[in-house]
């Protein structure tokens, strides 16, 4: 029997080791980097939108339409939550790109309700936003729920811009918003045209309280009929 | 908790590589050169062929014993050095009657007794065998002509006191079949790097030959929990006789055709391990055992727990999965959006890199088994079925065997 064999396997096994961990660390600030590098192109874009829309207050609300609003942030959001559940929520760096993230939403926020006073509401100008705090410390039992709800929401509607924040989250920019709308700790909690819901609201009684997801409903029906329509009339033709 | 189950997994991986790494680097290390070995010492000539005595223990054996037979007459060996001894272990059906046309055979001789388990009849036989060599060969099984000749060149060396050879499934059929051909691949794989660690703790039932005066010195078989053949090993191994393997001396053996008998025969041999290693556990990690003691015993008992763990957790993560995705579905019905191919998503744990690492350490002691089980390729449909099923047919087993042996059941042999 040779010790030394036993020492070489060790090595070997242990570079293999330290390999597989500098190969996760190496893919995993990868990812943080891109998360990092979204969420600078969001800062660059609302900024530029704010820039834009104090340098033409003539603007059109035509042209403001689409435009302003940055369309990553919910992607940022999707990623975000994922490195959170593999990092865990305790993870300094995680937080740091949390915060940061829940800044850009409440900026991102307040320049919809810019556009939405100059403009009024539209489907089309962003006018659609729902707010929804929750709390993954364990102390909320139907957030889980309630994030499968928003989640649909938002596939079924890209126009509908869904602001999500950590409850827990130590921001003062978030607890300011926090108490400027009264948001008690009872969540999940969604706000919805300045109005609190808490609880677990499901998809239909979110509808209920955004009416104007309705009324884009009632138009895609109307869309398909009529497709429907001039498809079996060209075809009777 | 999470940290926790986090680090023992880690641990568990490492050993696992580390074990991986060891029988990897001890198979390329020695199979370079004891190859050509063997080869030449086999075409010499000036070896004198030794007495062999094959003992077939029969118990209601009727449809399998003849070919079982005929098999060990076709074996390419001198017939006056070779003689069979055919044990009836008290069996129901028409096995005696059938094993009667042997009763003018020279070679053959006819024994019978009343049941008393396979040990017995081994050991019943034993008292008639006058030869230098003797071996046992399961009613179940067949032998590859060659094979007996191929074996008893081994024992040139004085040292050898028994050698194993290489177990194959007989014309595997079916999904079980083919798992099970590739598995017994892999364990002509082990047994051959045991042998070069000089650490082999089981001499198969079919056709492990071993020289008559290993019984005179250490006694004959034991009940041991219905694995006599891991037993006679062990404490061969205690008294320090050596136990070579010859990996081209092939015996087929019928694999159970269903997942039953098939879970009733590993359950008896994992059962019978785990309590030969506690009757042999002043063995584990004792230098003076050398591999066996240090590395390959305590490997065995880490694959037991391992395997446990590891189909643990992965019973774990499917359960939480699907919970997620019932709850889901409740709330807001089936929605599929199609699979996010986004590299951010793809998961880069440490974990996954050192499975993929282990994964191909795999691939290579599958090529090289195959490659000693004498396979034209070095990969089949059996060795992709093994892998695919193997991790979840394998727990059901060894999670049996540990509760039996925890709440004190016995096993039966069929």
């Amino acid at each position: 029997m040779s010790w030394k064999k036993y020492v070489y396997t060790f090595a070997i096994t242990a570079v293999i080791f330290i390999t597989a961990i500098l190969a996760s660390n190496y893919f995993s600030q990868k990812k943080m980097n891109e998360i990092k590098n979204i969420e600078s192109r969001i800062a660059v874009d609302i900024l530029a939108s704010e820039t834009q829309f104090s340098l033409l207050s003539e603007l059109s609300c035509k042209e403001i339409s689409s435009g302003l609003l940055s369309k990553e942030l919910a992607a940022l959001g999707d990623k975000l939550s994922y490195t959170e559940e593999n990092r865990g929520s305790d993870d300094a760096e995680v937080l740091n790109l949390k915060k940061y993230y829940s800044l850009l939403q409440i900026k991102d926020f307040i320049l919809m309700q810019k556009i939405k006073d100059r403009c009024g509401s539209t489907q089309n100008n962003g006018g659609l936003s729902i707010m929804y705090f929750y709390s993954n410390k364990g102390d909320c039992s139907d957030c889980e729920k309630e994030g499968f709800v928003l989640t649909k929401l938002r596939e079924d509607y890209p126009e509908l811009r869904v602001y999500s924040f950590d409850y827990n989250l130590d921001l003062s920019a978030l607890q300011t918003l926090v108490s400027i709308y009264n948001i008690e700790k009872n969540l999940p909690a969604v706000l919805i045209n300045d109005r609190a819901y808490y609880g677990f609201k499901s998809v239909d009684e979110i509808k209920e309280a955004l009416p104007a997801l309705k009324a884009i409903d009632a138009q895609k029906t109307k869309e398909a009929f009529l497709k429907s329509k001039q498809a079996t009339s060209t075809k009777s033709n | 908790m999470y940290l926790v189950s986090e680090s023992i997994t880690y641990v568990f991986l490492f050993v696992a590589l580390y074990v991986e790494v060891f029988f990897l680097i001890t198979y390329f290390e020695f199979s370079s050169h004891s190859v050509s070995q063997s080869e030449t010492s086999r075409d010499k000539h000036f070896f004198k062929f030794p007495s062999v005595s094959i003992i077939v223990p029969v118990w209601n054996e009727e449809t399998t014993v003849l070919k079982t037979i005929f098999s060990l007459l076709k074996l390419n060996y001198p017939k006056e050095k070779l003689s069979i001894l055919i044990v009836d272990d008290g069996s129901t059906d028409n096995t005696w009657n059938v094993i009667q046309r042997f009763f003018r055979h020279k070679q053959v001789k006819l024994l019978r007794k009343e049941n008393g388990g396979k040990y017995t009849a081994l050991n019943y036989a034993l008292e008639f065998v006058k030869t230098e060599l003797v071996g046992c060969l399961d009613a179940d099984s067949f032998v590859h002509p060659e094979a007996l000749k191929r074996i008893v060149t081994q024992f040139e060396d004085n040292k050898i006191m028994a050698v194993t050879p290489s177990v194959k499934i007989f014309e595997p059929k079916g999904l079980l079949g083919l798992i099970q051909k590739a598995e017994y691949m892999f364990g002509i794989f082990l047994r051959k790097v045991f042998y070069y660690l000089n650490a082999i703790y089981i001499t198969p039932g079919p056709f492990s030959i071993f020289r008559k005066s290993v019984f005179e010195k250490i006694g004959g078989y034991k009940h041991a929990h219905n694995t006599e053949d891991m037993e006679i090993a062990m404490r061969m191994q205690k008294n320090s006789m050596k136990i070579s393997n010859v990996s081209d001396a092939f015996v087929y053996t019928i694999a159970p055709a269903t997942l039953r008998p098939l879970i009733r025969q590993r359950l008896r041999w994992v059962y019978g391990f785990i309590k030969n290693a506690i009757d042999y556990r002043d063995m584990f990690f004792k230098p003076q055992y050398g591999n066996l003691g240090m590395m390959v015993l305590p490997a065995a008992g880490f694959s037991v727990l391992s395997t446990m763990y590891f189909f643990g957790a992965m019973v774990f993560s499917w359960v939480d999965t699907l919970i997620t995705y019932t709850k889901e579905i409740l709330t807001i019905g089936i929605s599929f959006n199609g699979f996010n191919l986004d590299f951010f998503y793809i998961n880069t744990d440490i974990l996954v890199f050192v499975s993929l690492i282990a994964v191909l350490g795999t691939f290579i002691i599958i090529a090289a088994s195959r490659g000693l089980a004498e396979e034209k390729s070095k990969f089949g449909l059996d060795s992709l079925l093994f892998i695919v099923f193997y991790a979840s047919l394998a727990p059901i087993w060894i999670s049996k065997a540990v509760y039996n042996v925890v709440f004190s059941k016995n096993t039966k042999w069929r």
